[in-house]
């Protein structure tokens, strides 16, 4: 366990890493949002066929892909937590979960404001929506199992086994629109072909996606320093923390 | 300015999404707060012998 990656799986020296990482990259998410926002609701041209409805896409696709790339990190977080009975990358499973949620929610929601006046619904039971609403169950489920157990190391095991087992669910969202005829359209980027978009469009999208990106690794890193505090908290090293004594 | 605001008929659905979200993440911002302060709070009540450092008082 000499190896210097592992030296970061204790909580112990996780926590104060984590907290010099936050600020780097909640700076990061605040000027890439900035930058986003700007491009994406003033700079932008209205779009020929949608007019300005579709500077809802601005937010919708980076939260849908946030919401479908979070799971996957915190189904492999509760892989290591299984395989390696490592108490950090459960945690890290933990404070995955309602960022995830909230992701999911942003993605269910902004699509029903951008299908309204697209699509004349606000929703539709089509494989893209289904999967995407199964995947918020699927965050919120996993919150529910953590509160209903006592004992935390049974609940990281708990929890591991569901959101794998949920993982199942990722390539049905990202393939439906190909497997099924969805009201939702196919995707408009892709990494094999030309994106179905306008350049400037596409930057204000990408620059949003790294937006929530670095959000989402900044919101994570304090959640889970706030529960190492909680699950440590009888450990010598936390009584220390200028933090705690102050608290 | 007005205008940027009605966005050309789409204002209440594209700010009915932009809201929400600005929201959802303001909500997420603060239990994370809340829920950082009652948790160091907590911890320094399991360790009643060590006390405050002087002047440092947040």
């Amino acid at each position: 366990m000499a190896s210097p990656w592992f030296r970061y799986s204790s909580p112990a020296t996780f926590y104060p890493l984590a907290g010099k990482m936050i600020s780097w990259f909640s700076g990061a998410a605040a000027v890439l949002a900035v930058a986003g926002l700007a491009i994406g609701l003033v700079v932008a041209p209205t779009d020929a066929q949608q007019g300005d409805s579709y500077r809802i896409i601005f937010i919708h696709v980076p939260a849908a892909w946030m919401s479908m790339f979070l799971y996957v990190v915190m189904a492999g977080w509760s892989a290591a937590a299984l395989g390696f009975n490592t108490r950090l990358s459960a945690m890290m499973a933990q404070a995955i979960a309602p960022t995830g949620a909230i992701m999911t929610f942003i993605a269910l929601w902004t699509g029903a404001f951008w299908g309204r006046p697209t699509w004349g619904t606000y929703w539709a039971w089509d494989a893209r929506m289904t999967s995407e609403l199964i995947l918020l169950f699927l965050y919120l489920g996993i919150i529910a199992l953590r509160n209903a157990i006592d004992d935390p190391r049974r609940a990281d095991r708990a929890c591991a086994v569901l959101a794998l087992t949920g993982v199942v669910n990722i390539p049905i969202i990202y393939f439906s629109v190909h497997w099924w005829n969805t009201l939702h359209q196919g995707s408009s980027v892709s990494l094999t072909r030309a994106p179905a978009m306008a350049a400037i469009m596409l930057s204000g999208m990408l620059i949003m996606a790294f937006a929530a990106w670095f959000y989402s690794i900044a919101v994570t890193l304090a959640r889970v320093r706030t529960i190492i505090v909680e699950r440590e908290r009888g450990a010598a090293w936390v009584a220390t923390l200028r933090e705690v004594r102050n608290a | 300015m007005s205008e940027f605001f009605a966005m050309n008929g789409y204002g209440f659905y594209v700010w009915s999404a932009y809201g929400v979200v600005a929201l959802a993440l303001l909500v997420e911002l603060y239990t994370l707060r809340s829920r950082r302060r009652a948790v160091l709070e907590e911890a320094r009540l399991e360790q009643p012998d060590t006390p405050a450092l002087p002047g440092a008082a947040e």
